[in-house]
């Protein structure tokens, strides 16, 4: 999805610095300090977790850190509300699969 | 175990619990506020429209300066607000369990002040939880605050303010919105913020609501179908829309889990929104020293919150001993006003459900703009602010009350009368006159007021209207002129193309269109 450079209210969107981190092994670019899941959008991905009994997909909902439905794994640690991390340089950010990154 | 003591103990940092704070801590009370999130000022920084209501309650002021507003009075006061500090447990003498990163921290407060505000409502569908449907709240947290476009083609579910506001807004950031939605018969939210949806070409479907999300990984379409009075399918009135987004508007419901766990009296109110305490008229609940204010006691506006939010800091003052009663009666006189002025109207909770036939005035309420989005070419004329005059003038479409008087303070020659009661339509002065400068125009939250000049040329005729997209037209550019339901209807020159800091981010486009369709032509488009 499209980044907004200039909004008619809210005028042109402040430079942030570009931060690299990693999604599922593959590099990515996204900026410092936003949502994880702000970066994932970015990027163009939708998925962010599959259900454990039904192998359903799973991707942002509420984007305000209550419905944990965007939740990943993020730098080892499982349930990770990505709507709501900051995106540091660096970060491993895995698709989560029930509560465990895929074998 | 430690445990740290407050005055006032507030919980939230939204529009309600910053006011309370503000108010508290003016009386001297050493208050603290604890907010979930990273950042103060709850939904306050995703409302980027231009809010309604009268002077005192910051009308025609854009949702997020009056956050800056809000947070710099609370910081020049001294209040301590803790972010990404979640409540987790509220007990009795006002107990307060906080986790903070990875600890639980214990406070104690005389007075507590919950104003923890409300969660979106959700409604399931075939593929409800597939990646791409997401609640409108998300849609303006990604756009208004991170700068990210929520979806390419969208489809709105719920036609009530929300639906509307977020709808336009997803515009303004340069998605499209294919379709708005509701099951309801007719449409929820204001007839002015439908309008200006709905004069872009948005179709609204009303007594329809979502079939199926499609798509296998994340949502690819959508299919939504008529339903009948009692809310089931009618087979053969499916409709497809490929779509990359659902963004889900279906109203709005308190927060009032802690003051429920704290033992509180609550009601089940569906005029207040849903599960709510029992609260008197300075949001005491049941609980002495308990107060409640916004949202979590009653779904209304972010301008009602800071309102009930000011009156809970005060009665908590005075409750304390921080604040003699002449001074309480004093302050309390001038917010009930200012919320009794802001509950009038076709929209006031106790309105809520009813159907309502004419205006305050007599007029009668346009069927059309409550099913389609827009008042018809006929219907318009049924309003006190249409006329038809020699020369440039305003014509209000307004045709619903609500509280909301901007525009009568904004035109400095007097063309506008709302009198007292701010919830009467405008009317045009006809013994004033108009220069066209354009300030009413720019004023009205609603984007509902244009100038009308017919004798503008022997054949052409031009309207100025409100415009906040992307990229500005400018003078001489040639386009489309588009109805009230956002038709194609005739052709139309950029003549004029004003944006002036008093006019907020709301441009203003003069068309010029033939004689004919100056009554008509209400948007403009390229091409």
């Amino acid at each position: 999805m499209d980044r907004i450079k200039e909004h008619p209210i809210l005028g042109e969107t402040p430079e942030k610095k570009v931060v690299t981190f990693t999604y599922d092994g593959k590099e990515m670019q996204g900026l410092e300090g936003e949502p994880i899941a702000a970066a994932l959008k970015a990027a163009g991905v939708m998925v962010h977790r599959y259900t454990k009994k039904k192998h359903e997909p799973r991707g942002i909902f509420c984007a305000i850190g209550r419905c944990t439905d965007c939740v990943m794994i993020v730098d080892g640690k499982p349930n990770i509300r990505t709507c709501i991390t900051p995106l540091k340089e660096g970060m491993t950010v895995q698709t989560q699969y029930g509560v465990t990154a895929q074998k | 175990m430690d445990i740290k003591r407050y005055d006032v103990i507030v919980i939230g940092a939204g529009p309600a619990g910053l006011s309370a704070a503000i108010e508290a801590s003016k009386a001297g009370m050493n208050v603290i506020v604890f907010d979930e999130n990273a950042k103060p000022g709850g939904q306050l920084f995703k409302q980027i429209h231009k809010f309604f209501g009268s002077k005192e309650h910051k009308a025609k002021v854009r949702g997020f300066k009056i956050g800056e507003e809000l947070l710099a009075e609370a910081d020049k006061l001294g209040v301590t607000v803790v972010l990404n500090a979640t409540v987790i447990g509220l007990y009795a003498e006002k107990e307060v369990t906080v986790r903070i990163d990875d600890a639980i921290c214990h406070y104690k407060g005389d007075a507590i002040i919950v104003a923890t505000g409300a969660a979106e409502n959700m409604v399931t569908f075939r593929g409800w939880t597939k990646p791409g449907v997401i609640g409108a709240g998300a849609a303006q947290t990604m756009m208004n605050l991170h700068q990210i476009k929520p979806g390419n083609r969208i489809l709105m579910l719920g036609s009530g303010n929300v639906g509307l506001v977020v709808s336009y807004q997803l515009m303004q950031a340069g998605c499209e919105v294919v379709a708005l939605v509701d099951a309801a018969p007719k449409i929820g939210g204001y007839g002015v913020h439908a309008a200006k949806v709905a004069r872009t070409g948005v179709p609204f479907y009303l007594s329809h609501t979502i079939v199926e999300a499609e798509g296998e990984e994340y949502v690819e379409g959508v299919t939504i179908a008529e339903v009948d009075s009692s809310f089931q399918f009618i087979p053969g009135t499916e409709k497809h829309f490929d779509v990359d987004t659902i963004c889900l508007a279906v109203g709005l419901s308190p927060m009032s889990q802690l003051l429920k766990a704290l033992g509180c009296d609550m009601v089940e109110d569906p005029k207040r929104g849903g599960y709510v305490p029992e609260c008197d008229e300075y949001g005491e609940t049941s609980i002495r020293g308990v107060f409640v204010a916004g949202d979590v006691s009653g779904i209304e506006e972010a301008s009602s919150a800071m309102i009930e939010g000011r009156i809970a800091g005060v009665a908590a003052a005075y409750e304390l001993g921080f604040m003699e009663k002449e001074e309480l009666d004093e302050k309390i006189a001038i917010h009930e006003h200012a919320l009794d002025t802001l509950r009038q109207g076709m929209f006031t909770p106790k309105n809520r459900g009813k159907v309502l036939e004419k205006t305050e005035e007599g007029c009668p309420v346009s069927t059309n703009l409550l099913k389609k989005g827009y008042l018809t070419d006929e219907e318009v004329f049924a309003y006190p602010g249409v006329t038809k005059q020699a020369g440039v003038h305003p014509v209000m479409e307004c045709s619903q009350n609500i509280p909301c008087n901007p525009c009568q303070d904004a035109c400095p020659k007097g063309c506008i009368s709302i009198g007292e009661n701010i919830t009467s339509l405008p009317v045009v002065v006809e013994t004033a006159e108009c220069i066209g400068c354009g300030m009413c125009v720019a004023s009205c939250s609603g984007q509902a007021i244009f100038l009308v000049d017919e004798s503008y040329e022997e054949e052409f005729a031009t309207v100025t209207l409100p415009y906040e997209f992307l990229p500005l037209p400018k003078a001489g550019d040639k386009g489309k002129g588009l109805s009230r339901s956002g038709e194609v209807i005739c052709d139309a020159e950029v003549v004029d193309v004003k944006s002036v800091k008093a006019f907020d981010h709301t441009s203003l486009l003069t068309i010029k269109v033939p004689k004919d369709m100056a009554m008509k032509a209400r948007f403009y488009k390229e091409g």
